[in-house]
C-alpha cells in the first residue's frame, strides 16, 4: 500500500516535470523570438503544474526547483523587455492577467522583482503588495512554496539601511514589515496543515512539516541578516512580533522550532539584552512543547556568549540575567503543570550550569537554582525515571567539575537536599563522584563541619539508606565503593589537631552507622588517621590545648577505643586485635601506661573469647609478642601480668610446631636489648628449653603417629634462638647448651628415621657457618664464640 | 430585388469617404460574414460629414431618379434576422433625377448627429449605425452602398460611485464578508476588495470572480436572457480559515465588455455582475452574484 502511494508519486512528479518541460521549452521559443504574450501564455501553464496537490512535499520541491530554475530566466526575459522600451508598470499589470492565482502570482513576483531593481517605484510599495497578494494562496503547501520564492526573491531587494533600494525615512521599518509579514502569514500556512487532512494521518503530517520548517525558518534567518536592524528595532519591534506569533500559533511543532530558531539566528548580544522578553514568552507555550531543550540552549548560548570575553560580563549583571532566567524557569514549570520531572531538572541543570559559568563567583546563585529544584522534586518521592536521574546527576556533577574542589560545593547548602531525591543506587554512585572528584584534585577537606557536610552528602556510601536493598549490591562493587570511602578517610587532614579531633569525630560519629559490612573497611583508616594524630601530638612537650586537656592523646585514645569496640559487632576480631595493638603501641609511645595497658587487655580479651582458629591464633599470638616486646611504657608488674599471659597463651596453642615457635618468641619479651631491667637470663633460659621440650614431644608425637620424626627445622629455629642469646651476652646460655644442641641436631639428623628436610639441612648449615664465621671474625665475638667447637663434618 | 441586381453589373463605384478619414481614430468591427474589419468611430452629436463619390464605369452612363444618403441606426435582432429597426433615420438629398456620365462627387454632411446608443454585437442582438447612399432608378432597381461606423459614447466619471459590501453566508457553515470598491466600474478599470472570512466550517477548494453578460431581449412574454461568463478569475486557491481577508484585482482591460445598456430603445438591455464562487471539495458550488455598473470613460491619453 506504502509502496503503491510511492509509485503513484513518482509516476505523478514524472508528469509534472513533462508538462513543466513542455512549456518551458515553448517559453524559450517565445523569449527567444521576443514574443511576450506568448512567453506570457507558456509561463502561465508552465507554472501551472505547481497547482498540483498530489505531491508530498519533498516531490513537490522537486517539481518547484525546476520552476524556479525556469523563472530565473524568465526574469531575464522580462529585465531585457524593459530595456526594449516595455513598460515596467504594464508588465506589472499584464502578468496579472492570469487566470489562474498560483501561476500569477509567481509570475507577479518574478515581475515585482524586476520592478524593484528597475527602482521605478519604491521597493516597500512593490513588496508591500507582493506579500498581501500571496494571501491568494490559501492551500498550505503550495503557499508556503510561493511565499518561499517571495522571500527568495526578495532578499536582495529588501530597502535595508545601506541598501541600493533604501528609500526615504524609515525605510527599515518597512523591510522589517514585509519578512515579518511573510513569516507570520508562512507559519499560519504551515500550522494549518497539521489540521487538515485525516486524523490517522497524523504522524505523516507531522514528519511531512518537518520536511517543510526550514521554508519558515529561513524569515528570520532573513531578518537576522537586516543590518538595519538595531537592538533597540529588535527589542522594540522584531521580537515582540516574531513571539507574538510563535505564541499566537498554538502549535506544538511550531513554537519548539520557531523559538529554537530565533535563540540560533539573532546574535546573543540581543538575547541578552531582550532576555526578559523573550523569557516571557515560554511559559506560554503549549503544554507539549519541549521547552526544556530549547531553553537550555539559550543558557548554554548565553553561557559561552560570556566564555568569549570578560567583557560583556558586566552586561549580564547590569541585565540580571541570572534572576531573570531564574523567574522564568520557574513560571515555565508553573505554566505547565504536567511537565515530568525530568523536563524540570533539566532546566535546573542548564541554569546551574550557565550560572557557573558566568557567575562562577555567586555561589549563592548555584545554591538558588539547587534550592528551587529542590522545590520542584519536592513530594515526589525518589525519582525513578532513569533520564531524570541522569539530569539530577549532571545537575550535581556541574559544580564539582566547574570548581574541581568539593569544599565549593559543600558550600551549597541545597546539594544533599537534591541528592535525596536520588534513588540509592545513583546516590552511590554520585557519592563516588564525589569522592573521585576529592581524589583527582587532592582536596583538602579541612574543618569539621566541610567534614559533616561531605559524609551528609555520601552517606549513600557509608549506610544502608534503605534496609530492604541488601542483597542485590554486587559484592565487588561494595568493596570498590567502601575502598574509596577509606581512601576518602585518609585524606581528612587539619594541621589544627584540635580540628582535626573534631573531625575525626565527626567521622566516627559517621561509619559508626554504617552497620557490620561497611566498619571493617572505614575503622582502619579512621583508626590510623587518629593514629596520625597521636603521633603529631606524641612530639610536642606541651599540651597544646592548655590546661582542660579537652583534646590530649588521652581523649583520642578514649575514641579510639570507641572505635575499635565497634568492630565487635562485626565481629572481626583479628583486625580488632590489630588495631588495638597499633593503639597500645601508641600509648606505649606516649608513656600512657594505663591506656597501653587497657588496650593490651582487649586484645587478650578478644583472643581469648574470640579467635578461636587455631592459625589466627598462631597469627595474632605473633603479633601479640612482637607488640609487646617493644612496649617500655609498663611497669614490671604490668608487664610480668602481660608477659606471663602471653607465654601461657604460647603454651597453649593447638599444634606443636606453633607452641614451640611460640615459646621460643616469648623468649624475647624478657630480654630487651636497650632496657637493662629488662634482660632476666634464666627465664629467657626457661622459655628456650620449654621450647626445646616442646620440639621433643613434637618429634615423638610425629615418630608415634607417622612412624617417623618430623623435620629438625625446630631445633635449628631453637638453636638460632640460643646463639642469638648467647650473643647478646645472657649469662644462662652456655657454650655446652649450644654445643649439645648442634649435637643433637646432628643425631638427629644422621637418624633413619627422620624425614629428610632439605630446608632444615640448609638452615643448620649456614648456622653453622654462622658460628664459624663469627670465629673467625676477630675481637670479642671471636673470643666468645671460640669455645664452641665445630664438629668436622 | 437584390437578386435582379445580381444579375447585371454594377454600372458604377459608389465611394464613401468621411471628412476627416485621415485623421479619426479607427476601430475594429466584426462584420456579418465573420470577418473584421477597422472602421471609423464617433459619438453622439458630432458632426458626420464627407463626400460620396459615384463613378459610371466606362462608357456607361447612369440614370438616377436622384441620390440620396441616410444615416442609419439600427437594431436587428437574431430571431428576427434581416429585419432592421431603424431608431435614427436621416437623409440628405444629393441629386435631383439625372443622368450621370462621369464621376460626380458631393458632399454631405449630418450635424450633431444624436446617436444615443452604442454599436452593439451581443449574443442576440445586434446595433448597428450605417451610412447608406441610394442611387434611385425606379424599374433599374436602386444601386445601395453602405459604409459601417462605430459609435461610442463616453461617460463622465459617476459623482457617486459606492463600494459594494456585504456579509454572506449560510448559518454555521460559511460567512464571508466581500467588498468591491466600486459599483461602476469603466472598462479598462480594475476592482479592487477583498473577501473577509468570518466563518468556514466546509472545507473550500478554491474561489473564483466571474464576470457575467446578462442580455436580455424582447420584453414582455417574449424576453429572451442570456448570460455569458466573460471572465474566470481565481482569487484564492486553499481553504481559509476564520479571519483569513484575500485579496481581489481584477483588470479589466483584457475583457471584451461593453458599456452597462439599460433598455436600449426598449428592445433590449445588457448588464454585468460580479459572481463570487466558492467551490469545495465535493464541488459544490456557493456563490452570490453582484450587479456592476460598466461605463466607457474617456480616454485621457486621446
Amino acid at each position: 500500500m506504502m509502496t503503491g502511494v510511492a509509485e503513484d508519486e513518482d509516476k505523478w512528479l514524472a508528469a509534472g516535470i513533462a508538462g513543466l518541460q513542455q512549456n518551458a521549452f515553448y517559453m524559450h521559443r517565445a523569449m527567444d523570438s521576443n514574443n511576450l504574450r506568448d512567453a506570457l501564455k507558456y509561463s502561465a501553464q508552465m507554472l501551472s503544474e505547481l497547482r498540483t496537490s498530489k505531491l508530498s512535499p519533498h516531490k513537490y520541491y522537486e517539481l518547484y526547483m525546476r520552476a524556479f530554475d525556469e523563472l530565473r530566466k524568465l526574469e531575464m526575459f522580462f529585465k531585457e523587455e524593459t530595456r526594449r522600451g516595455c513598460s515596467i508598470v504594464d508588465l506589472y499589470e499584464l502578468v496579472q492577467h492570469a487566470g489562474n492565482i498560483l501561476p500569477r502570482l509567481y509570475l507577479l513576483c518574478t515581475v515585482g522583482s524586476v520592478y524593484i531593481k528597475s527602482k521605478e517605484a519604491p521597493a516597500k510599495d512593490i513588496l508591500k503588495d507582493l506579500v498581501e497578494m500571496c494571501r491568494g494562496i490559501q492551500h498550505p503547501l503550495r503557499g508556503l512554496f510561493l511565499r518561499s520564492y517571495l522571500s527568495q526573491l526578495s532578499r536582495d531587494k529588501l530597502p535595508d539601511i545601506g541598501s541600493e533600494y533604501e528609500g526615504d525615512a524609515d525605510t527599515i521599518t518597512d523591510a522589517v514589515e514585509f519578512v515579518i509579514q511573510n513569516f507570520t502569514e508562512m507559519n499560519k500556512l504551515w500550522v494549518r496543515m497539521q489540521h487538515q487532512g485525516p486524523a490517522r494521518e497524523k504522524e505523516r503530517r507531522e514528519k511531512e512539516r518537518s520536511e517543510l520548517r526550514d521554508l519558515v525558518g529561513k524569515n528570520l534567518h532573513v531578518l537576522s541578516q537586516i543590518e538595519g536592524i538595531d537592538l533597540d528595532m529588535y527589542k522594540d519591534t522584531v521580537l515582540p512580533r516574531i513571539l507574538e506569533q510563535v505564541v499566537n500559533c498554538k502549535d506544538e511543532i511550531a513554537q519548539y522550532y520557531l523559538m529554537d530558531c530565533i535563540i540560533q539566528v539573532f546574535p546573543d548580544e540581543y538575547h541578552l539584552q531582550t532576555l526578559e522578553v523573550l523569557l516571557s514568552a515560554f511559559p506560554q507555550l503549549q503544554a507539549s512543547v519541549d521547552i526544556k531543550t530549547v531553553l537550555s540552549q539559550l543558557m548554554e548560548r548565553l553561557a559561552s556568549y560570556a566564555a568569549l570575553s570578560s567583557e560583556v560580563l558586566p552586561e549580564f549583571l547590569q541585565v540580571e540575567a541570572f534572576s531573570k532566567l531564574n523567574s522564568a524557569i520557574g513560571k515555565v514549570i508553573e505554566a505547565q503543570p504536567d511537565m515530568p520531572v525530568v523536563g524540570a531538572v533539566t532546566l535546573c541543570s542548564s541554569l546551574l550550569k550557565f550560572s557557573l559559568h558566568v557567575h562562577p563567583d555567586r555561589l549563592d546563585y548555584a545554591d538558588q537554582v539547587l534550592g528551587s529544584c529542590v522545590k520542584q522534586l519536592s513530594g515526589k518521592g525518589k525519582i525513578e525515571d532513569s533520564k531524570a536521574t541522569k539530569q539530577i546527576v549532571a545537575l550535581l556533577s556541574a559544580p564539582l567539575e566547574k570548581y574541581n574542589n568539593v569544599v565549593t560545593a559543600l558550600k551549597l547548602s541545597n546539594y544533599p537536599c537534591v541528592m535525596e531525591y536520588l534513588d540509592n543506587e545513583t546516590n552511590k554512585v554520585m557519592a563516588t563522584v564525589i569522592i573521585q572528584n576529592i581524589m583527582k584534585n587532592n582536596t583538602h577537606i579541612s574543618t569539621a563541619d566541610k567534614v559533616e557536610a561531605l559524609f551528609e552528602l555520601i552517606k549513600g556510601l557509608i549506610k544502608d539508606l534503605d534496609e530492604t536493598l541488601h542483597d542485590e549490591v554486587d559484592e565487588d562493587d561494595f568493596k570498590e565503593e567502601q575502598c574509596s570511602v577509606a581512601r576518602l578517610i585518609q585524606m581528612l587532614h587539619n594541621e589544627d589537631p584540635e580540628e582535626m579531633f573534631k573531625i575525626i569525630c565527626v567521622v566516627k560519629k559517621h561509619i559508626l552507622t554504617g552497620g557490620p559490612k561497611r566498619l571493617s573497611f572505614t575503622v582502619p583508616p579512621l583508626v590510623f588517621n587518629s593514629l596520625k594524630l597521636v603521633r603529631r601530638l606524641q612530639g610536642q612537650e606541651e599540651n597544646p590545648f592548655g590546661d582542660d586537656e579537652s583534646t590530649s592523646t588521652k581523649k583520642i585514645f578514649q575514641l579510639l577505643n570507641q572505635i575499635v569496640e565497634a568492630l565487635s559487632s562485626i565481629p572481626a576480631p583479628d583486625l580488632a586485635l590489630r588495631l588495638y595493638l597499633q593503639c597500645a603501641e601508641a600509648a606505649n609511645d606516649c608513656d600512657l601506661e594505663p591506656v597501653a595497658y587497657e588496650f593490651f587487655t582487649q586484645a587478650y580479651i578478644i583472643y581469648e573469647e574470640e579467635i578461636s582458629d587455631s592459625r589466627a591464633q598462631v597469627t595474632a599470638m605473633h603479633l601479640i609478642i612482637g607488640t609487646l616486646q617493644r612496649m617500655h611504657v609498663f611497669g614490671v608488674e604490668n608487664r610480668d601480668t602481660l608477659t606471663h599471659k602471653a607465654t601461657g597463651y604460647s603454651a597453649k596453642l593447638l599444634k606443636k610446631p606453633d607452641q614451640c615457635r611460640a615459646v621460643y618468641a616469648c623468649s624475647h619479651l624478657f630480654w630487651v636489648d636497650d632496657q637493662d631491667n629488662l634482660k632476666d637470663g634464666e627465664r629467657v633460659l626457661l622459655c628456650l628449653k620449654r621450647a626445646l621440650r616442646i620440639a621433643n614431644a613434637a618429634q615423638q608425637m610425629s615418630n608415634a603417629t607417622r612412624g617417623s620424626t618430623g623435620s629438625v627445622m625446630l631445633f635449628v629455629e631453637i638453636l638460632n634462638k640460643y646463639i642469638y642469646f648467647f650473643e647478646k651476652g645472657n649469662p644462662q646460655i652456655t657454650v655446652a647448651s649450644i654445643q649439645s644442641l648442634m649435637e643433637l641436631i646432628t643425631t638427629e639428623m644422621q637418624s633413619d628415621t627422620t624425614t629428610q628436610d632439605p630446608a632444615a639441612d640448609a638452615f643448620f648449615a649456614s648456622t653453622l657457618r654462622y658460628i664459624q664465621f663469627q670465629k673467625q671474625k676477630g675481637g670479642a665475638i671471636s673470643e666468645k664464640y671460640g669455645t664452641i667447637k665445630l664438629s668436622d663434618s | 430585388m437584390n437578386y435582379l441586381l445580381g444579375a447585371f453589373k454594377p454600372s458604377c463605384n459608389i465611394f464613401i469617404t468621411f471628412a476627416d478619414g485621415k485623421n479619426r481614430k479607427q476601430v475594429p468591427l466584426k462584420k456579418e460574414n465573420g470577418q473584421t474589419a477597422m472602421v471609423p468611430l464617433f459619438q453622439s452629436q458630432e458632426n458626420i460629414s464627407g463626400k460620396v463619390s459615384i463613378e459610371p464605369i466606362q462608357g456607361k452612363k447612369v440614370e438616377h431618379n436622384g441620390v440620396k444618403v441616410e444615416l442609419l441606426g439600427q437594431i436587428e435582432m437574431y430571431f428576427d434576422r434581416g429585419n432592421f429597426y431603424d431608431f435614427t433615420s436621416l437623409v440628405r438629398e444629393l441629386d435631383v433625377p439625372g443622368e450621370l456620365y462621369e464621376r460626380k462627387t458631393y458632399s454631405f454632411e449630418f450635424s450633431t448627429v444624436e446617436m444615443p446608443y452604442e454599436t452593439y454585437n451581443g449574443v442576440h442582438v445586434r446595433l448597428r449605425y450605417v451610412l447608406k447612399v441610394t442611387i434611385n432608378r425606379g424599374y433599374a432597381g436602386s444601386i445601395v452602398e453602405y459604409q459601417d461606423f462605430v459609435v461610442r459614447n463616453y461617460t463622465p466619471p459617476p459623482s457617486i460611485n459606492n463600494s459594494i459590501k456585504m456579509e454572506v453566508g449560510i448559518e454555521d457553515c460559511l460567512h464571508i464578508e466581500f467588498e468591491y470598491n466600486k459599483s461602476k466600474y469603466h472598462l479598462k478599470d480594475v476592482i479592487i476588495g477583498k473577501i473577509y472570512f468570518l466563518l468556514v466550517r466546509i472545507k473550500i477548494k478554491n474561489m473564483d470572480l466571474e464576470i457575467r453578460r446578462r442580455e436580455s431581449t424582447g420584453s414582455g412574454q417574449n424576453t429572451h436572457v442570456e448570460t455569458e461568463t466573460l471572465a474566470k478569475f481565481e482569487l484564492m486557491d486553499g481553504a481559509p480559515v476564520r479571519g483569513e481577508s484575500i485579496p481581489i484585482r481584477l483588470f479589466l482591460s483584457p475583457y471584451e465588455l461593453t458599456p452597462t445598456y439599460r433598455n436600449v430603445n426598449n428592445k433590449f438591455s445588457v448588464k454585468y455582475y460580479l459572481n463570487l464562487v466558492l467551490v469545495d471539495e465535493e464541488d459544490r458550488r456557493y456563490f452570490k452574484q453582484q450587479e456592476i455598473t460598466i461605463f466607457r470613460l474617456q480616454e485621457t491619453s486621446s
